[in-house]
């Protein structure tokens, strides 16, 4: 192992760490920038997390284990699918042939304990919440999966640090209309798993149209801002993904290519916050309509690189 | 036709014995006829007394005359109840049960309404046999059986801070197949209350039935005391009272139309409209020093002269408000993921909107044609009148689009009143109000009909005073358009309505 390697992991464990809640510090202020208002500020999320960790937890009588080990799984395996992905040009820190497979169903692991935890709770609007989550998540899986044949394809990797590290400008010269597909799937993709406008609006306080907030609502304390971040680190990890694909810039030198990084994912939360801010949420009959859409521009995609 | 009532217009009192008392089957014939000819009830009321319950109909007229109808009739501890051929009934019947203890027979839905105890002496119909009061909410809520069918219970403590109700759902998925709801929890006795009155305090106790609606259940009020008292506002009292009416509309229609596109995320015009609505607020501070209006209104005309400095200021600060509010409205028209969300969803077909009496802006979104403004003119509204808007789509788009044309012409309304305010004086000192006399009111408040009657006693009290928000006859409307929906559109629907709960739990 060279020090650059050690170095570059050790940023990437620190960005993973540290940065993930300021994107949504940056889609608020976009967002209030859209509706005229000064806004939170920036860090904003991070100032929640700790005022929800300072609070006492309550935990109903009805629960049991599942309820506590809902936010905890689910932060767990977020955070493992953070050390698979890579960020920018730089290589993840633990990377193996297959590791992609991994990653999808750390996401599906954690969604499932976010789901029973819900379920634990016996409330009807928990129910809702996790089978509306159920239904969305298996649609938009086969999106994800297309994306990951397409790139495998294109690179002749197994890995996501491969695969990705394969997309660059020159990538787009050969198969600029295959990742073009890609990117608009991929989208869809980001936005409906971290439950953002137009399939899920994270600020609504109507719990019978909420999807992911509605799950977590018997939720309080520390455990609630477990919930917080790893629903930060998720659109971190799924951003980094979706960045590379559509930014491949790279200068070949680290810390400027970090530097890059850095300002790709904050481009991505002005883009999601404009998103939110001009369009209004879906009627819940049509996300599933949106979400084969996405299944069918990734699978194109995938064609378009098998012929 | 006048169907054995008496006629008479809006805001004017009579003797109580020029009332026609015709026997339980005229009395009940009549209203049944004149329904099937097109009226429409406005209040429908007990008054106990020592040998049972006197019932008393107020209708609405049907054609352009403007005429009213009332009729009574005296009956025991039971009545026949209408409500299966009259759904538009059916609340008052309950009410009417539970106030004065008298059973309507044969009522297809026999349930509490507020859950309140009764105005007389006597244990409640519903009550246990410990002569316990009811709990809100606590009874048998309509149940649809079947494995696939699940029941949503909300409130009444909701996730966001409205006020409480309780919603059941019966499910069947995402699908609604009926919604039942019970209110109650914000029962103040208000009509039990005015019982003796009037009082000093009575004025406040009307400004705050339904706090959003202060303008136009206060008006109602002082209507009803003016024609008791015989004395009459001045013109500009009436028009300063048009216009605060207006104000509260614009304010709330604003408001309600930032809450829509909140709720479908489109979050422009909800912040725009958020603060819009403080500015038309604010106009209203202007007239009276309160935000809401307390204080405006009074018996024989207003609390507060509006002199030309504030007329100039008003007048300016409307214009400001106009071109801002239709810049934040015109955004929602021309984003198509919008328009799509409020489309198709949360329809009350016309018929069923006339069968169940809806009022005011739900029933000219579903096509209804009426308007107390202009149906049964008072105030200002004898002289100048607001055009009537209607739509034909009777979903939550119709009720959307409704509020922008309404705000359009109050916003016109409003223009044209405050550069031509009336001179004279804005007060006239309130006479001793008669005996013996009823009175009825009828406003049109931003939400729809208000009618309040009062009856008073030898001694020139009150006897009963019947307060009828349009939130009583609209609750129904909601539910209606809760059918074969999404239960997550519920909360879209529930705001293009936004009744009132502690209008109607008085």
């Amino acid at each position: 192992m060279t020090n650059s390697t050690i170095i570059n992991s050790t940023i990437h464990i620190f960005l993973a760490l540290i940065m993930p809640p300021l994107l949504l510090g940056v889609i608020g202020k976009t967002k209030a920038a859209f509706a005229g208002r000064v806004g939170a500020p920036f860090l904003q999320p991070y100032y929640d997390i700790l005022r929800l960790l300072h609070k006492g937890t309550v935990f109903s009588t009805t629960t049991s284990w599942v309820f506590r080990a809902g936010p905890i799984v689910a932060l767990a395996t977020t955070a493992v699918a953070s050390l698979l992905i890579p960020f920018g040009a730089h290589p993840s820190p633990i990377s193996f042939d297959g590791d992609m497979i991994l990653y999808a169903y750390l996401f599906a692991l954690g969604r499932f304990f976010t789901m029973a935890a819900a379920l634990d709770t016996g409330s009807s609007f928990e129910g809702m919440g996790s089978a509306r989550e159920a239904t969305y998540s298996c649609l938009a899986e086969p999106t994800l999966f297309f994306a990951l044949i397409t790139l495998s394809r294109l690179s002749g990797s197994y890995s996501l640090t491969g695969m990705l590290s394969n997309v660059s400008s020159g990538a787009w010269l050969y198969a600029g209309a295959s990742l073009l597909l890609l990117i608009g799937g991929m989208f869809i993709v980001l936005l409906v798993e971290n439950c953002r406008i137009p399939f899920d609006d994270p600020n609504t306080h109507l719990e019978l149209t909420m999807i992911h907030e509605v799950m977590v609502l018997d939720h309080s304390g520390p455990a609630f801002a477990i919930i917080q971040y790893a629903a930060s680190l998720k659109l971190f990890v799924l951003g980094a993904f979706f960045v590379q694909l559509a930014l491949p810039f790279a200068t070949g030198s680290p810390f400027p290519d970090w530097g890059i990084f850095i300002v790709s994912m904050l481009l991505l939360a002005v883009i999601i916050g404009v998103v939110e801010s001009v369009m209004a949420r879906l009627r819940l009959v049509r996300v599933p309509q949106l979400l084969v859409a996405a299944t069918i521009l990734a699978a194109f995609s995938t064609l378009l690189v098998i012929r | 036709m006048s169907y054995g009532m008496k006629t008479f217009y809006n805001g004017t009192s009579f003797r109580r014995d020029e009332i026609p008392v015709p026997d339980n089957d005229t009395f009940f014939q009549s209203i049944l006829d004149a329904i099937a000819s097109g009226w429409r009830v406005c209040s429908y009321f007990g008054v106990p007394n020592s040998h049972g319950v006197t019932l008393y109909c107020v209708m609405s007229a049907r054609g352009g005359n403007g005429a009213l109808g009332i009729s009574a009739t005296s009956v025991g501890r039971s009545f026949p109840s209408l409500a299966a051929s009259c759904p538009q009934l059916h609340l008052f019947e309950r009410e009417i049960a539970e106030q004065c203890l008298t059973r309507p027979e044969g009522h297809p839905w026999f349930k509490p309404v507020r859950f309140q105890k009764p105005l007389c002496e006597g244990t409640g119909l519903w009550s246990e046999s410990d002569g316990a009061g009811l709990l809100p909410a606590v009874m048998e809520f309509y149940r649809v059986e079947g494995d696939e069918v699940h029941e949503v219970a909300v409130g009444p403590v909701h996730a966001g801070i409205i006020e409480p109700g309780h919603f059941r759902f019966q499910c069947h998925g995402e699908e609604v197949f009926n919604l039942e709801i019970a209110l109650g929890f914000q029962h103040r006795g208000i009509e039990r209350a005015l019982i003796g009155g009037p009082m000093p305090r009575t004025m406040h106790q009307m400004e705050t039935i339904a706090g959003d609606t202060t303008v136009g259940h206060g008006q109602a009020y002082c209507m009803n005391l003016e024609s008791l008292a015989g004395v009459f506002a001045s013109p500009r009292a009436e028009t300063v009272r048009g216009i605060a009416l207006e104000l509260e509309r614009l304010a709330n229609h604003t408001g309600d139309l930032g809450a829509i596109a909140g709720d479908v995320g489109y979050l422009p015009t909800a912040s725009f409209c958020g603060r819009i609505r403080g500015d038309f607020l604010n106009m209203t501070a202007l007239l009276c020093g309160s935000r809401f209006s307390r204080g405006l209104l009074r018996p024989g005309g207003i609390g507060f002269d509006c002199d030309a400095a504030i007329a100039d200021d008003l007048y300016a600060r409307l214009q400001a408000a106009r071109e801002d509010l239709s810049g934040a409205v015109a955004l929602l028209w021309n984003t198509p993921s919008v328009m799509a969300r409020l489309e198709d969803i949360g329809i009350v077909t016309e018929t069923d909107a006339r069968e169940i009496g809806l009022v005011g802006l739900a029933a000219r979104a579903c096509g209804l044609n009426r308007d107390v403004r202009r149906d049964h003119p008072y105030g200002i509204f004898r002289m100048s009148q607001i055009p009537v808007v209607t739509a034909s789509t009777c979903d939550v788009a119709a009720r959307t689009h409704l509020r922008w044309l309404e705000a359009e012409r109050s916003l016109d309304f409003i223009d044209e009143q405050i550069r031509h305010l009336p001179r004279g004086g804005y007060r006239n000192p309130m006479k001793e109000i008669a005996a013996d006399r009823c009175a009825v009111a009828l406003t049109e408040g931003w939400r729809g009909e208000i009618c309040h009657v009062a009856l008073t006693d030898s001694q020139g009290h009150f006897e009963r005073y019947k307060i009828v928000d349009p939130s009583f006859h609209n609750w129904n409307g909601l539910g209606l358009a809760l059918r074969n929906q999404q239960i997550s559109d519920f909360p879209l629907c529930n705001k293009s309505f936004n009744l009132s709960y502690c209008g109607f739990d008085l």
